[in-house]
């Protein structure tokens, strides 16, 4: 056991004046940390604050600058990822490292073999997940392929692999990032075992209702430093999203109430099948008036995606359409040259895109191109045959300071801005030029605080100018804080829709599961706490 | 066709797909571990000079066997700086692998012995011979079994049991010892194994050397075993048949066997009926000896199933965060 020999009442994980800097930008910078044995710690901190740096010099990754660790009391040089195992550190990423077309015992055993031949380590494996999962309810298959696995699955053959290698200390980054909210709750349960039997925790998210959930006490970064320690029970989220940001911000958005004008989209009886034969929209009925916004809930995989793409004017390849839109009154194409993303732009459709990697950005193209992309066609920015690229950068640059893009240069290429200054780019594009119907997908997906606070203003300053907006996200909070309607999707239907003064949590997430309150009784509204092994909204994508 | 001719063309079959299998094992060795390989072709005939060399100046085949192995093994590992250690593209690496033994066994060939690129015949022992296996004779008159026996399991070289034995031995390897377990995690997820705290390049360099040994044992079967010396451009494409065969068996061993089985029946098949008679009509020679590359085409072109390859193949491996 790594913990063997380690001081008595030590603290699991000491770091004192860690700092790292990459060519001229300090990472980290003179960081303390003070982590406790058998506690779950949350580190918190936007996007660029230097958390994953500081996660991956305790795993190895690599080596500070200055500074030094102790593990149980002692000071260790953690060299490389190995040593960081032998210490009895053990990582969760983020984007899980699994061998997809191995099983889960095979995943468990790589790199931590007894010897030359598989079969003895493989039984040994056998056992020892058989223990882990009745001791703290990681029930995993350990014959299923892990591509078979849902993500959440997938999430437990990590603590696993983890645990199988005595780990004492476990580094979760973004945990739930890719889970839904059942799942979350499992891993947060097993979490709370795991501590409960002694293991320390550290949790990096960016998510205060999960900070305030699950942790005994939190730390907060801010451009590289460590700016408070606290406990968590001691604090709330205000103050921990004010230390995040170095100033208030709004948790909830300001805005005045809608006044809804005549209909700007219209969305009669919207059915697709795609190339596969999945009905993936089974009949989607919507309006949206001027001047407001109608936020669409639901969990991933649940139609979202495929409506967004449609009305966008790109839905996949081979996919069958049936139904009516009708933008201010007149009815869009649902197929052939008018119906694509340059016509439904034209037609003053705005579009931001769910993925802003794949579809909102050209990742290895400059911010002032990428600003320009979709409308590049429009008349102000031709010069005869060619493009007026002058014209293009000044328009660009004008939008790059009016929406705080940082840095504001651009010639610099899009993957080299932060993910809150790569979503402004997309939304300043959008935005900017004014659409009758902005189509917004997960606005503030691994977006930090300030660049949230910025991006929401701008959805209702563009609704309480008189434009009709569509908003998808995962994120309930976002959509009860923003919507002035909110309509649920499940299976590719409408399955409700309320009024954002009225709703609840609880009348939303009925609905997101599939059960609708108003036809049911209230106590058996509720569905059953998901018994461990299952996940609920598992078969839905 | 009469039993004996069966016989025949499938002691031939063996035969012809000896170096086909040895390449295709070295193949599936460098995939599995995320390292593409177009390169066998140039690796084998490298080996096939360096080995008829070395057995012509020795008069010892084992010591050409050497030699072969060292040549294909160099090659490997010119493949293995540029696209492990240097991240560079591995087709065009592979490319330029092909060019250089094509370009150098030719040159050297001519500058040493002076006859057009080829090497002097090999005789005696310089050659390997075909071994007759115990009881053959004894066993001959004993019907069907018999002949079998005898003619078409017995009297190969040594290299024809080698490159049979290597695909249990493989098949052992890779999904039942902890470098198996490694090498297959590194050709699909290199990530997962360097975070598990082994090193993603050794365990590519391990498996591109021992594609470079198995080139080697084909070369040298080639010019050693099959013929007797070096010929220029004496694999004639075999590399990459043993490309296609890799494919077509979806990277497993087993699959490997019958998949360069296939096509060292096609060959065998060839080269004994040259005109083909089907009553009707006489398939031309020109079309018998094109059919292991039309078969090649037609497996490349995906009409045999969808392989799915090594999903981490040809991308070189950059630690991230």
């Amino acid at each position: 056991m790594p913990a063997a020999g380690a001081l008595h009442g030590a603290p699991a994980i000491e770091l004192r004046g860690i700092s790292k800097a990459f060519g001229p930008v300090q990472a980290n910078k003179d960081i303390d940390l003070v982590v406790p044995r058998g506690t779950i710690h949350g580190i918190i901190g936007e996007n660029g604050a230097g958390k994953s740096t500081l996660m991956s010099i305790l795993y190895g990754f690599y080596r500070p600058d200055a500074g030094e660790i102790l593990i149980g009391g002692k000071p260790i040089a953690i060299a490389d990822s190995q040593a960081a195992i032998r210490a009895g550190i053990g990582m969760v990423f983020q984007h899980f490292k699994l061998v997809q077309n191995f099983t889960v015992l095979e995943n468990v055993i790589l790199g931590a073999e007894d010897g030359g031949l598989l079969r003895p380590s493989l039984s040994r494996a056998r056992g020892a997940l058989k223990r882990l999962a009745s001791e703290y309810g990681l029930q995993v298959d350990p014959d299923a392929l892990v591509e078979e696995l849902s993500v959440g699955h997938q999430q437990r053959v990590e603590i696993l692999k983890a645990l199988y290698r005595q780990a004492d200390i476990l580094i979760l980054d973004e945990p739930t990032g890719v889970l839904t909210p059942a799942e979350a709750d499992h891993l947060f349960r097993i979490l709370r075992g795991l501590r409960d039997e002694g293991k320390t925790i550290i949790l990096i998210t960016h998510k205060l209702r999960e900070i305030m959930e699950i942790t005994d006490n939190v730390s907060v970064m801010r451009r590289g430093e460590m700016v408070a320690s606290v406990k968590t029970a001691e604090t709330g989220p205000a103050q921990l999203a004010e230390l995040m940001v170095g100033r208030k911000v709004l948790l909830r958005v300001e805005k005045p109430p809608a006044r809804p004008g005549a209909p700007v989209l219209e969305v009669r009886g919207l059915r697709m099948v795609d190339a596969d034969g999945v009905e993936r929209l089974r009949g989607i009925d919507l309006e949206i008036r001027a001047g407001e916004i109608l936020g669409i809930a639901g969990v991933a995989g649940n139609g979202q995606t495929q409506l967004l793409e449609v009305l966008g004017g790109f839905p996949e390849a081979g996919a069958k359409l049936q139904g009516e839109i009708r933008l201010n009154g007149k009815p869009l194409p649902l197929g052939g040259a008018g119906a694509d993303g340059r016509a439904r732009r034209q037609a003053g459709v705005g579009h931001v895109p769910e993925d802003r990697q794949a579809e909102g950005l050209i990742m290895d193209f400059t911010a002032w191109e990428n600003v320009a992309f979709g409308y590049h066609h429009a008349p102000e920015f031709q010069n005869g045959m060619l493009m007026d690229n002058a014209a293009i950068r000044a328009d660009a640059m004008g939008k790059i300071q009016h929406f705080d893009i940082r840095p504001p240069n651009p010639d610099l290429a899009a993957r080299n801005f932060s993910g809150g200054n790569q979503q402004k780019i997309v939304v300043a594009r959008e935005v900017e030029r004014n659409p009758d119907l902005l189509l917004i997908g997960q606005p503030t997906r691994g977006v930090d605080i300030g660049a949230i606070e910025f991006i929401h203003k701008r959805i209702v300053a563009l609704r309480d100018a008189g434009k009709a907006v569509l908003l998808v996200s995962v994120e309930l909070d976002e959509i009860m804080a923003l919507s002035d309607r909110i309509a649920v999707m499940f299976d590719g239907r409408i399955m409700g829709e309320r009024l954002a003064d009225e709703a609840t949590t609880g009348d939303l997430g009925c609905l997101m599961a599939g059960v609708d309150p108003a036809l049911t009784p209230p106590e058996a509204a509720i569905p059953p706490a998901a018994a461990p092994g299952t996940d609920a909204g598992g078969g839905a994508g | 066709m009469d039993f004996a001719t069966v016989i025949q063309i499938l002691d031939s079959a063996v035969r012809l797909m000896t170096p086909l299998l040895l390449a295709c094992l070295a193949g599936l060795y460098s995939e599995r571990a995320g390292v593409f390989d177009i390169g066998l072709e140039g690796k084998m005939l490298m080996a096939a000079f360096t080995s008829a060399s070395v057995a012509y100046a020795t008069g010892n085949a084992w010591l050409g066997l050497l030699a072969g192995i060292g040549g294909a093994v160099a090659m490997a590992g010119l493949h293995g700086l540029a696209s492990i250690s240097f991240r560079g593209n591995q087709l065009i690496s592979g490319v330029a692998i092909n060019f250089l033994a094509s370009g150098l066994t030719v040159l050297l060939g001519q500058k040493i012995f002076g006859l057009g690129g080829r090497t002097p015949s090999l005789s005696g022992a310089a050659r390997f011979g075909e071994i007759t296996l115990p009881f053959a004779d004894t066993l001959r008159p004993v019907p069907v079994i018999g002949p079998i026996y005898a003619e078409l399991i017995s009297g190969h070289t040594i290299l024809v049991y080698v490159a049979f034995a290597m695909v249990p031995l493989t098949w052992w390897v890779l999904y039942r010892t902890r470098f198996g377990l490694r090498l297959r995690a590194v050709g699909e997820n290199p990530a997962s194994v360097d975070t598990a705290g082994v090193s993603v390049t050794r365990l590519r360099y391990g498996a591109v050397m021992i594609c470079g040994v198995l080139c080697g044992i084909a070369g040298a079967y080639l010019a050693t075993g099959i013929s007797a010396g070096f010929v220029k451009e004496m694999t004639a494409g075999r590399g990459f048949i043993a490309l296609a065969a890799l494919i077509f068996a979806k990277w497993r061993p087993w699959s490997a066997l019958f998949a360069t089985f296939l096509f060292g029946l096609m060959e065998a098949v060839a080269n004994r009926f040259p005109n083909l008679d089907l009553g009707i009509i006489t398939v031309p020679s020109m079309f018998m000896n094109a059919l292991p590359y039309i078969l090649t085409v037609i497996i490349l072109a995906g009409f045999v199933g969808r392989a799915i390859p090594p999903r981490a193949g040809g991308e070189p491996y950059v630690k991230e965060r």
